[in-house]
């Protein structure tokens, strides 16, 4: 563990290679505290913002339940019906109960990647372990909400996923702040370990504030034949964000996708990205994006596939809306082949809301504003994260409300 | 051109007077006057880049088809400044020969919006022998010619308005398709008004059309029977029409 504390204190000053460079100082390490308590007694306004990244205090629909305020887990529970399918805990405990997790701990993500990993490490404020057992198919979804209740405050969280061989399971992640919340950095490192014919989709859904910053550090390692999907949504304005997180495809016929739908307004600096690595024969990969920008929106949207093995592809679809002539949407597709066997495409466009489309909408009755709020619900459609009906529809509604504000 | 005027004292559908429209500052139509009466069905001919679906899209009042002078009545409103979707509401309906996609709009939600009828949209797919997969699919993407044809006669059908404006409904289409279109075409047109526009009068076979009119470098040229017109231009083709404007042109300036 040393050696780990050792490179977390060697790269704390260490600026991160994209996004604005934060002076982690400026952030409170003094939490509201929170009682474990059950979800339907807290208070009514962080349960609405928990819904709206989908985390539902109905916990009748989601197969597990993991809850954090600021420091403090305040709930973690799986249904009775999905015991013995899947464990839920804080991190913390899960590294005291099992020696074998420390194998898992920052080995995906480098621990001095960058001062917001090192701060992960040195200023450590819990996060979930979420296991998927042997072969088990959880019908139902597990949830996680990581809250943040006081203004200007620093959480870190580090969450360790692991799918477990021939496992199959949904989980969503929101991360959200109570109202009166303004500014604050919050820090999510999550490592996850797909294991062989397991199939994981995770969905995380960031709601922030103008003045907040986020940093999120992922990184997947996906078995023979197993897949992962990563799907992300941010539909409200923040300071900043940059993430970059990567799935290596290491498995004989792994499979990664990331999928990612951004809506930037106000003054949001949006800097997101998804990196595929496909290593092993059969690998398949895809990243498909959607930024929005309006207001004085910057969105980069970036994506990076590279082919180390033989018999592998991977595809990248990036496509920008910029709703605002003060607004600015980057797009920047990568490509990376180091063997002749790999097949690696993309295809990138940024534009308007098309004339031609509004005009053949209101061709068949729509208004102008009604066209283009079809246009531009029908360019986040949800439909591309590959969810249950119910969920996909409760997201929809949330993308609806999105696509209405716009316009 | 004796028979148009007579046409001008029954009451018209759509009613086109001294039309004039330009494109990105070019002139495409020219003093273009048309009379649909109500109940009937017109077809529109010319050859390709006569000004056939600047037309219509003059009719349905797209932005860029900017008209210079003119007007145009649909049931005798004037409509020549209205919007878009204002016209649509009055009654007319446009089956597009090239529909753009859009993506993450389905089929399906244009059509909710079009009518409430469920029921409607489920006979018209049956009629259409249009698979209702086709509601959930992103609209014209990746759809094939006949599949393009079918979406958009659906669409226009289950708007349920009094006219009703078919661009080229059946170039693109195999004949299997072309015999479905045409009949569930020859259906909806009783007791509707139309104007189709047609390359070789194919879709002829299976409506009955009152009345065509041949569009040469923006101007009509000559409107007659359908049958006598397409023989002309099955004959001839359009150089015989080519002539006529010319004709009369010279005529008019004597």
């Amino acid at each position: 563990m040393s050696t780990i504390k050792d490179a977390a204190l060697r790269a704390i000053k260490k600026p991160a290679e994209l996004g604005p460079d934060l002076d982690i100082s400026q952030y409170s390490r003094n939490p509201k505290n929170w009682e474990p308590c059950l979800l339907s007694s807290l208070p009514k306004d962080v349960l609405e913002r928990a819904l709206e990244v989908g985390v539902t205090s109905n916990e009748e629909n989601r197969a597990a339940t993991f809850f954090q305020i600021d420091h403090s887990v305040i709930f973690r529970a799986v249904q009775d019906l999905f015991e013995n399918k899947v464990e839920i805990m804080s991190a913390k405990e899960a590294l005291e109960k099992y020696d074998w997790l420390r194998d898992y701990w920052w080995k995906i993500v480098r621990v001095d990647a960058d001062k917001y990993t090192a701060l992960a490490e040195l200023a450590w404020d819990q996060g979930y372990f979420i296991r998927i057992l042997e072969d088990q198919h959880v019908t139902m979804p597990l949830q996680a909400c990581l809250f943040i209740s006081t203004d200007n405050l620093n959480q870190n969280v580090h969450n360790i996923i692991v799918a477990e061989p021939g496992s199959e399971a949904q989980i969503i992640t929101g991360c959200t702040i109570h109202p009166g919340v303004q500014r604050g950095l919050h820090v999510g490192i999550t490592e996850f370990y797909i294991k062989e014919n397991a199939k994981l989709t995770f969905t995380m859904i960031h709601n922030w504030a103008q003045n907040f910053d986020s940093r999120p550090r992922s990184g997947a390692i996906i078995e023979d034949n197993a897949t992962f999907i990563s799907n992300y949504m941010s539909l409200k304005p923040v300071k900043s964000v940059q993430m970059y997180p990567v799935a290596y495809c290491k498995g004989v016929n792994s499979r990664a996708r990331f999928n990612t739908i951004v809506y930037g307004s106000g003054n949001s600096y949006i800097d997101i990205g998804s990196k595929i690595v496909l290593q092993n024969e059969g690998s398949r990969g895809e990243i498909i994006s959607r930024a929005i920008a309006t207001d004085k929106a910057q969105i980069c949207a970036r994506g990076f596939l590279q082919g180390e093995h033989g018999g592998t592809r991977a595809h990248l679809e990036c496509r920008g809306l910029l709703l605002s002539d003060e607004a600015m949407i980057y797009a920047v597709p990568e490509l990376v082949s180091k063997s002749s066997g790999t097949e690696l495409s993309h295809e990138a466009a940024i534009g308007k809301i098309s004339e031609e489309q509004v005009q053949y909408l209101m061709a068949r009755g729509f208004s102008k504003s009604e066209a283009e709020s079809l246009i531009v619900r029908g360019f986040m459609d949800v439909g591309i994260f590959g969810l249950p009906k119910d969920l996909e529809m409760k997201i929809q509604k949330m993308l609806d409300i999105t696509a209405e504000r716009i316009l | 051109m004796w028979r148009t005027r007579r046409l001008r004292l029954a009451r018209n559908i759509l009613e086109i007077e001294n039309l004039s429209v330009e494109v990105s500052g070019k002139r495409i139509l020219n003093d273009v006057n048309l009379q649909i009466p109500n109940g009937e069905v017109h077809v529109l001919f010319g050859p390709n880049g006569s000004g056939k679906s600047s037309l219509i899209m003059a009719i349905l009042g797209f932005p860029a088809f900017k008209i210079v002078s003119g007007r145009i009545f649909f049931n005798g409103v004037d409509i020549t400044n209205l919007p878009i979707n204002e016209r649509v509401k009055l009654g007319i309906n446009v089956a597009f020969q090239n529909p753009p996609a859009i993506r993450g709009v389905r089929l399906g939600d244009i059509l909710n919006h079009l009518t409430p009828d469920k029921e409607k949209i489920n006979e018209l797919l049956m009629k259409l022998k249009f698979p209702p997969e086709f509601l959930e699919r992103d609209i014209n993407l990746g759809f094939s010619g006949g599949e393009i044809k079918k979406s958009e006669v659906l669409q226009v059908l289950a708007h349920n308005g009094s006219f009703i404006i078919l661009d080229e409904p059946d170039s693109g289409v195999d004949v299997v398709n072309l015999r479905i279109l045409g009949g569930v075409i020859k259906d909806a047109l009783k007791g509707r008004s139309a104007l189709i526009i047609t390359h070789l009068g194919v879709i002829l076979q299976y409506v009955n059309a009152h009345m065509a009119h041949v569009l040469i470098n923006g101007t009509i040229a000559c409107s007659d029977s359908p049958a006598k017109i397409l023989g002309q231009i099955l004959n001839e083709g359009y150089a015989w029409c080519e002539k006529c404007l010319q004709s009369r042109m010279q005529r008019c300036e004597l």
